[in-house]
């Protein structure tokens, strides 16, 4: 029973640094119709910012503010310089693009810092918390992970639905010409939509570090997963990128914890397979599959 | 004609080929060898995303199947190189049309995902089943230089030889493919399905029918990597490999066959130039080492930015008529707007 | 259409690309051997009258890279020291390691290139073992000495199919027995659970384990793949079995993860690590973060006080051990930008084994004698078990001592044992002892 719960609730903890990754690919997918394979790449420099910071400084809220920071900067910069020339051309120049700035953002990663573990702080203890004797598998950290990644999420749906700048966003992704002759400054959109990615690719960053190490590769399977868990959700919704980093991380925890973990990519592959068969455009998806 | 011509330029290059394999040294054939071997890969995808558009970021998983599937063969039937390849090329096709049937219904960055974790996941099977796969230490290939030749044959260069002749093979069949009625019904179907079905085009039968082919080609060009490097291990079938394919297809110019070898050569001499300069620099040790890497992700960048059409459509903007001409026309860059982009606007 | 003549055209240029990029011709140093007059001539391949050139394939990018990006560089550490002193017999010895990324595919072409254009002498300490496995026929069957693989597995002591290769650092099945001796008389009764890497490492660890622990006593085997960071499953099932001693055949950061994550699920059972991943210098870089949570001014160290490992290298704690003296000489000379941790002084160790077999090889060695020598057995040196070379047997360290980490060093707790890698042979006591380190710091021929 204690190890039913444990596994459970270390799988929402790891779900939800997926879901946020999966927030950061919705929000540029919706945004600009790209799918950043440098999303990792991202979070992995900006925590190294955050390293520095706090290496210096000895303080943890001033690295973790310095991370948000970079990833907004971030976000901003790679859109106006390396992505916007790939807009109007094939979709698959974006995928290029971003995947030669992975391996960029790694190797300067490796060039500037090494490419050594570095123990990354945790906001909060990481001793396990109990209820009397009872362990429940998760740690203060944790419960700060999940409440971050929640209110980040809800800040996002609020600003899509309630204020002018997420309807901008929003029409913009929507259809990008129509926008653009109502008067929407299209580039300025899509600038914003880039550092809001990069905002909760450092938040994910920060977040999961303290598990992983730091290192130049230290996000590059967070980000498979995370990538997973946007398609579970359904590329479109931020809810489904919630829904679908959480699912993940509990159906994987159960399952390496009982059936054992060699294969645990395996059963990611095949909870995948289950939903992209039931809903080809993941599960919050509101496509309808056009049947001629 | 058309078979008959591409027979003819196909047994010229052969020709040519041999004759520099023997002039360039034992070590620019093995480089050589690799680069044929991903150029079977190579054009299999670039057929599949440029021809039939649809994307896939797993074609390594293919590659690990054909591979192993090669290996097996040879160490427990101990069948001939020739039967070997054929075989993989089945086992692979077999594979493609499998997770073709699942994934009929999935588009755009839906597929792209699945074959990410297509990816990253069929490795591991190797990990697990230690028994049959060899586990994380993997299976030894190897192939003897024929009699025929000679002791003094260099190893290399017989590698060399075989892997360009079954990618100039490979080149002729997809290039008949790619002029026939199939390959005008997947660019149909690449430019607008709804259209294209009501035209009377089968279009799952398509969709699949393309991951086929370019899982039979991944799969044999995995065997003839494994052939050249003498090793399938999950640690060689990492996602790295199937990004660089793709980046390859993408680099070279989607689409186009001689795109193909322009992205393999660029996968394969690259990164090895760039090492080679950093190491005649004096740099050495774990920091500089990330300088090639950093360098070949800007060498990406810029190649994209400067030519969206890739090599190949770089050269014919620069050649004009007198370049090498695409096997694809220029409206497969038009951005295709997936299906969920016409859907109602969702709620978040 | 396209006409022939273009489409030939276009397969010339591609194919001349290929041929421009060929900048480099093979070519072929080999000369006539020599007898034993005092000149130094051109011997064998990659031996010149003044350099020897030797390469290797090294992990130094990469989630393999962290920690072992560090030992060639303090092999070449070494090698420079040595150059400065003499060099071996008057050469210098040159050392082009290659990053490979830990992917076997590179590594053969890495290797290759190695062989074929640089034309190097020997490969030397070529790590990891699904990437050296892919180079080792290619290596014996181009009969180019293959020494001192950076590997425990036990598929290097094979000196009739593959007579060029040489292990050296102590094999994981014997590192497993010896563990597991240990366990066996030290916590008879106690459940135990493995946690092991899901490769060659682990499971040739478990092997060893699995040859001296009773059966009835382990209750849960959990595994683990270095690219899956998130181990919260097993340590839950190890948790959940009642684990009471856990052997860890893991690499540093996992052994630092299962450090956090039993913490995280007040889970506390006696750790005992290979010596792979036990260095306390690094465990204690990894979860220095961790250790400073609580307010509590907690040590750095506490984290990993207690931890139960091996070595088979002198420890880094004890400072007045000759060998360590020669290291943190090293170290401080050449190597300021690394710490002196384990894999620093796993490289020098190393070093100095290479220079030691090339030494007794002769003063115009062939590829040939470099062989000989070593198959002729090597005096024990760094390490304090001796070797096991002999032409029948290719495996290099055959000992080690048991350890704790008290205050972020390794304490040796017992004496050196020896053993064998088959499931009967017994786990011995050594009593040879260990022979100072030269005052040269560089062995003698």
């Amino acid at each position: 029973m204690q190890e039913f719960i444990e596994f459970g609730l270390g799988g929402i903890g790891i779900g939800m640094i997926y879901a946020a990754i999966a927030l950061s690919l919705v929000l540029i997918w919706r945004g600009t119709r790209v799918l950043n394979y440098s999303q990792g790449g991202m979070a992995m420099f900006t925590t190294y910012v955050a390293w520095v910071v706090i290496s210096h400084t000895g303080n943890y809220w001033l690295g973790f503010a310095a991370a948000l920071a970079s990833g907004l900067i971030l976000g901003a910069i790679l859109e106006r310089t390396v992505v916007r020339p790939t807009v109007g051309k094939s979709p698959l120049n974006s995928v290029i693009v971003t995947i030669g700035l992975l391996i960029f953002l790694e190797g300067l990663a490796g060039i500037i810092y090494g490419g050594q573990y570095r123990s990354f702080p945790a906001a909060y203890s990481v001793r396990g918390l109990k209820i009397g004797t009872f362990s429940l598998g998760i740690s203060p950290s944790d419960l700060f992970t999940a409440a971050a990644v929640l209110a980040a999420a809800l800040a996002l749906a609020l600003v899509f639905r309630y204020t002018t700048v997420g309807l901008r966003l929003r029409a913009t992704a929507f259809n990008s010409s129509v926008a653009r002759l109502l008067g929407i400054r299209i580039g300025r959109v899509l600038t914003l939509g880039w550092a809001l990615a990069g905002l909760f690719g450092a938040l994910a960053g920060v977040l999961v570090t303290p598990s992983t190490f730091l290192y130049p590769n230290s996000m590059d399977s967070i980000f498979v997963l995370g990538f997973t868990a946007a398609v579970i959700g359904g590329l479109d919704s931020p809810v489904g990128a919630v829904v679908g980093g959480v699912l993940l991380g509990v159906v994987l925890s159960y399952a390496g914890g009982y059936l054992g973990n060699d294969l645990v990519l395996v059963y990611g592959l095949v909870v995948l397979a289950l939903v992209l068969m039931i809903r080809p455009s993941g599960l919050f998806s509101s496509a309808v599959a056009r049947r001629v | 004609m058309t078979l008959l011509r591409h027979l003819a330029v196909a047994i010229v290059v052969a020709v040519i080929l041999a004759l520099i394999s023997v002039q360039i040294g034992s070590y620019r054939d093995y480089q050589m060898a690799e680069v044929a071997a991903y150029v079977v890969a190579v054009a299999g995808l670039t057929l599949l995303i440029g021809l039939s558009g649809q994307i896939s970021v797993g074609n390594g998983a293919f590659m690990a199947v054909g591979g192993y599937g090669g290996a097996l063969l040879m160490i427990h039937l101990n069948w001939p190189l020739e039967l070997v390849l054929l075989a993989s090329v089945v086992i692979a096709a077999v594979s493609g049309a499998i997770f073709g049937v699942a994934a009929a219904r999935l588009r755009g960055p839906y597929l792209a995902g699945a074959t990410l974790m297509l990816a990253v996941a069929l490795p591991t099977l190797a990990d697990q089943y230690a028994g049959v796969f060899g586990g994380d230490q993997g299976l030894s290939v190897t192939i003897n230089t024929p009699a025929f030749l000679g002791a003094t044959f260099p190893p290399t260069r017989w590698l060399a030889w075989v892997t360009c002749a079954a990618a100039l093979i490979v080149l002729v069949l997809l290039a008949n493919l790619g002029r026939s009625r199939i390959g005008r019904s997947w660019r149909a179907v690449r430019d607008d399905e709804v259209a294209a079905s009501l035209a009377g085009l089968n279009v799952a039968r398509l969709q699949i029918l393309a991951f086929v082919v370019s899982a039979a080609c991944a799969g044999l060009g995995g065997t003839l990597l494994a052939v050249v490097t003498g090793i399938v291990a999950p640690g060689a079938y990492t996602l790295t490999l199937s990004i660089g394919l793709l980046t390859a297809a993408v680099l070279g110019g989607l689409g186009s066959l001689l795109g193909a070898v322009w992205g393999s050569l660029v996968l394969v001499l690259v990164p090895s130039y760039l090492t080679n300069v950093a190491a005649s620099h004096g740099l050495s040790g774990a920091a500089s080492s990330s300088i090639p890497i950093a360098a070949y992700g800007v060498v990406l960048i810029i190649v994209m930015l400067v030519f969206p059409a890739g090599i190949q459509g770089g050269l014919r903007r620069l050649f004009g008529p007198a370049a090498p001409a695409a096997a694809v026309p220029i409206n497969v860059l038009r951005r295709r707007r997936p299906a969920s982009e016409h859907q109602k606007e969702g709620t978040t | 259409m396209r006409t022939p003549h273009r489409s030939v055209l276009a397969a010339v240029a591609g194919v001349a690309v290929v041929a421009l990029m060929a900048a480099g011709c093979g070519s072929s140093g080999s000369g006539s051997s020599s007898g034993s007059s005092k000149t130094l001539t051109a011997s064998a391949p990659g031996i010149t009258a003044s350099t020897i050139t030797i390469g290797s394939h090294q992990p130094l990018t990469g989630v393999a890279a962290p920690g072992y990006d560090e030992i060639a560089p303090a092999a070449n550490a070494y090698f420079q020291y040595v150059n400065a002193h003499g060099g071996i017999y008057g050469r210098k010895i040159v050392y082009k390691y290659l990053n490979d990324q830990y992917d076997p595919t590179i590594t053969s072409t890495v290797v290759h290139q190695l062989v074929l254009q640089d034309n190097v002498y020997a490969i030397f300490n070529g790590l990891g073992t699904p990437t050296h496995l892919a180079v080792v026929k290619y290596l014996n069957s181009s009969k180019v000495p293959d020494v001192f693989v950076a590997s425990g597995c036990e598929c290097w002591n094979a000196p009739s199919t593959y007579p060029e290769t040489f292990g050296w650092q102590l094999d994981y099945v014997r590192e497993g027995k010896i563990l597991g001796n240990y366990i066996k008389q030290h916590f008879p009764g106690k459940k135990v659970g493995y946690f092991y890497q899901d490769d060659e490492f682990g499971m040739d660890g478990v092997k060893g384990l699995d040859y001296e622990i009773p059966k009835s006593q382990v209750v849960a085997r959990e595994s683990y793949n270095p690219t899956v960071t998130n181990i919260a499953p097993q340590v839950t099932a190890l948790k959940a079995a009642g684990a009471q001693v856990v052997v860890s055949f893991s690499v540093p950061a996992f052994t630092a993860l299962l450090r956090l994550n039993s913490l995280k699920l007040n889970f506390n059972p006696q750790l005992v690590v290979s010596d792979v991943g036990s260095d306390p210098i690094t465990l204690a870089g990894l979860l220095e973060s961790f250790a400073k949570q609580g307010g509590t001014t907690v040590q750095g160290n506490e984290l990993t006080e207690g931890i139960i490992t091996d070595g088979y290298l002198p420890s880094l704690g004890d400072t007045s051990n000759s060998w360590i003296k020669l290291m943190t000489m090293i170290h401080s000379k050449y190597l300021t930008k690394y710490p002196l941790d384990g894999n620093v002084a796993y490289g020098i160790a190393v070093g100095y084994t290479f220079v030691q077999a090339m030494l007794k090889a002769g003063r115009n060695p062939t590829r040939q004698d470099l062989i000989d020598a070593i198959n002729k057995g090597m005096p024990q040196g760094v390490s304090v078990a001796p070797y096991a070379y002999s032409s029948s047997n290719h495996n290099g360290i055959t000992g080690a001592y048991m350890a704790v980490i008290k205050n972020g060093a390794l304490v040796p707790t017992g004496p050196v044992q020896v053993t064998d890698t088959s499931p009967t042979g017994a786990v011995t006591t050594y009593t040879g002892g260990q022979p100072a380190a030269p005052a040269s710091g560089i062995p003698s021929p």
